[in-house]
């Protein structure tokens, strides 16, 4: 079984979200970056796929060659291998078409992403890949079993969920649910110094979107407070200064 | 040129999202001064599909092929993409639900579109059509200007509101060539808690923390929410202590909202907490420490004992509905 985990190198869920350049780019100024943390679902429920010699875990990630480290640390967390496609990733739509053209000829039974990258929150990855080569996907998905043929998956729907089948090779973006993260070992961070991680270029493919600028949340007023001994105050203001009930 | 919306149903009827999506193309037809087209695939009664008229659809194109009956995103983007090519749709809008979410990408890879998915504004007027959309989860917005011929657009719920828009209604049957290998998926169950509130796009949200201590205090806040009407939801510490299930995280690593009314009891208000919440209209916090980071953020609050303030918010709610 040869599977193929698609890694974003995005910054760490406590990072404080700023922009320069007029609002036009993403501050990285002191970010630390990580394995986005879907991909890290992912990539676990992968290794737990293939542990014991029942096949092989290969990462991809479309990015420059800052993002090693994040590279490395999914390589250290249990992937045998890695795969850089060496390009600033424009948009989803360019990184999808890296991944389908890398996929195309290397027979993978199946390509796993987290469900979203906790940057852009597209969700936009596994379904183009999977329409780029053409195959099945499967997106958010909470649980995933594979019979060396045949994949039996659940997927969130709103208020609950529904169970899929899908035969022969597929793309499916991971949830929480579907495996518990691995944390790299010792042994594992050793080891991922020494595992192959390929550089190669990217394809070229047209421009459909570009981030004019970003913007923040506007700011909430202060707090309006209710006693604690008049909770029914609360009610009120729901209803007649707020409005929502 | 013509726009065209995706409206998804759920056992032959539309939600609420799917008439804010068609309002929301309605004024994106406006602004290009072209007719909206509705795409309905699967079994849902022309009653129902003429409701859709009065956001603003002057025509519906009906989907009923016995092997689309259940969601297939490879099928049903192949028919969308047969649709807007039938229709010379250059914009396509749906709504950014769990399906529409696996349906968009495709769509826009078949038509070489740009994609603004989690858009929470009409396009802009200025002839860059550039989107709004929610990044960072929930920190920062990105406005992505989609720069090809066609374009699709996945609208967040509870981000523009459902406007009527009464317009002559036309049904039509759509038929379009099915490839075998567009049927990979099979739905083998579905299940549906039909007593509970979706929480991605309820409008009403009552959420808990660690604050609660343990999985058997949740009895009042599904009893808050089950007068409100609300949807219920938790911190991640609860979901990976197993107290709630997963699709109730909200927050950095788990689902993004935006009700209108979002009250959060027992929960500090982490950084990765807030990014998913913090474009809910309205944010109450109940919190018995009056230095969380949550009260920065709120609109009301109430620093006290959850379980002393609960049961009172109970009684006051009854009340107040007499």
């Amino acid at each position: 079984m040869k599977i193929l985990v698609c890694i974003s190198n995005v910054p760490d869920t406590t990072t404080k979200i700023t922009f320069t350049n007029d609002n036009t780019e993403f501050n990285t100024a002191g970010v630390q970056y990580i394995v986005n943390p879907y991909d890290e679902i992912a990539l676990s429920r992968a290794i737990e796929l293939t542990e014991g010699g029942k096949g092989t875990v290969t990462v991809i990630n479309v990015g420059e060659a800052a993002n090693d480290p994040t590279v490395r640390k999914a390589l250290a967390i249990g992937a045998d291998d890695a795969v850089r496609v060496n390009a600033a990733p424009r948009d989803a739509y360019f990184v999808a078409k890296q991944i389908a053209e890398y996929a195309k000829d290397k027979d993978f039974d199946m390509i796993l992403t987290g469900r979203e990258s906790i940057d852009y929150n597209g969700n936009q990855v596994a379904a183009m890949v999977g329409e780029f080569l053409d195959i099945p996907s499967v997106s958010i998905i909470k649980k995933l079993d594979y019979d060396g043929s045949s994949a039996t998956i659940e997927r969130e729907i709103e208020g609950g969920k529904e169970v899929v089948t899908v035969s022969g090779k597929f793309v499916a973006s991971c949830a929480e649910g579907v495996a518990e993260p691995k944390i790299p070992t010792m042994r594992g961070i050793m080891s991922a110094r020494t595992k192959p991680l390929n550089v190669v270029e990217a394809v070229a493919i047209e421009e459909v979107t570009k981030v004019a600028k970003y913007e923040t949340p506007a700011p909430r007023g202060s707090v309006k407070l209710v006693p604690a001994d008049q909770v029914e105050s609360l009610i009120g203001l729901l209803h007649s200064e707020a409005k929502v009930i | 040129m013509s726009v065209l919306v995706y409206v998804e149903q759920a056992e032959g009827k539309f939600k609420k999202s799917v008439f804010e999506a068609v309002s929301y193309a309605k004024a994106i037809a406006d602004q290009q001064s072209t007719n909206l087209t509705a795409i309905s695939i699967g079994d849902v009664a022309e009653s129902e599909l003429k409701e859709l008229g009065k956001y603003g659809a002057a025509k519906v194109l009906n989907v009923s092929a016995d092997q689309l009956k259940t969601f297939v995103n490879q099928a049903y983007a192949s028919v969308i993409a047969a649709a807007a090519e039938k229709e010379s749709a250059d914009i396509i809008v749906l709504s950014n639900s769990f399906s529409g979410k696996g349906l968009a990408p495709r769509i826009a890879v078949k038509l070489k579109a740009g994609l603004a998915d989690g858009a929470v504004e009409l396009p802009s007027n200025d002839g860059k059509f550039s989107v709004k959309k929610t990044a960072f989860s929930g920190k920062a917005f990105a406005v992505t200007e989609l720069t090809s011929a066609n374009k699709v657009i996945a609208l967040n719920p509870n981000a523009f509101g459902v406007k009527e828009n009464p317009t002559e209604v036309t049904v039509e049957n759509f038929a379009t060539e099915i490839k075998q290998s567009d049927l990979g998926t099979v739905i083998k169950e579905i299940v549906r808690a039909t007593d509970k509130v979706s929480l991605p796009d309820a409008e009403l949200v009552v959420s808990a923390g660690r604050g609660l201590k343990a999985p058997e205090n949740w009895g009042m806040i599904e009893e808050l929410a089950g007068l409100l009407g609300a949807a219920t939801a938790c911190s991640k510490p609860v979901s990976d202590a197993d107290w709630r299930p997963h699709s109730e995280h909200v927050g950095q690593t788990g689902i993004s909202i935006s009700p209108n009314l979002y009250i959060a009891i027992g929960i500090s208000g982490a950084i990765q907490h807030l990014a998913g919440v913090s474009s809910s209209k309205v944010i109450v916090v109940i919190n018995k420490d009056p230095e969380a980071p949550f009260f920065k953020v709120a609109d009301y609050g109430i620093v006290g004992d959850a379980f002393e303030v609960v049961p009172k918010l109970i009684e006051a709610l009854k009340a107040h509905k007499g």
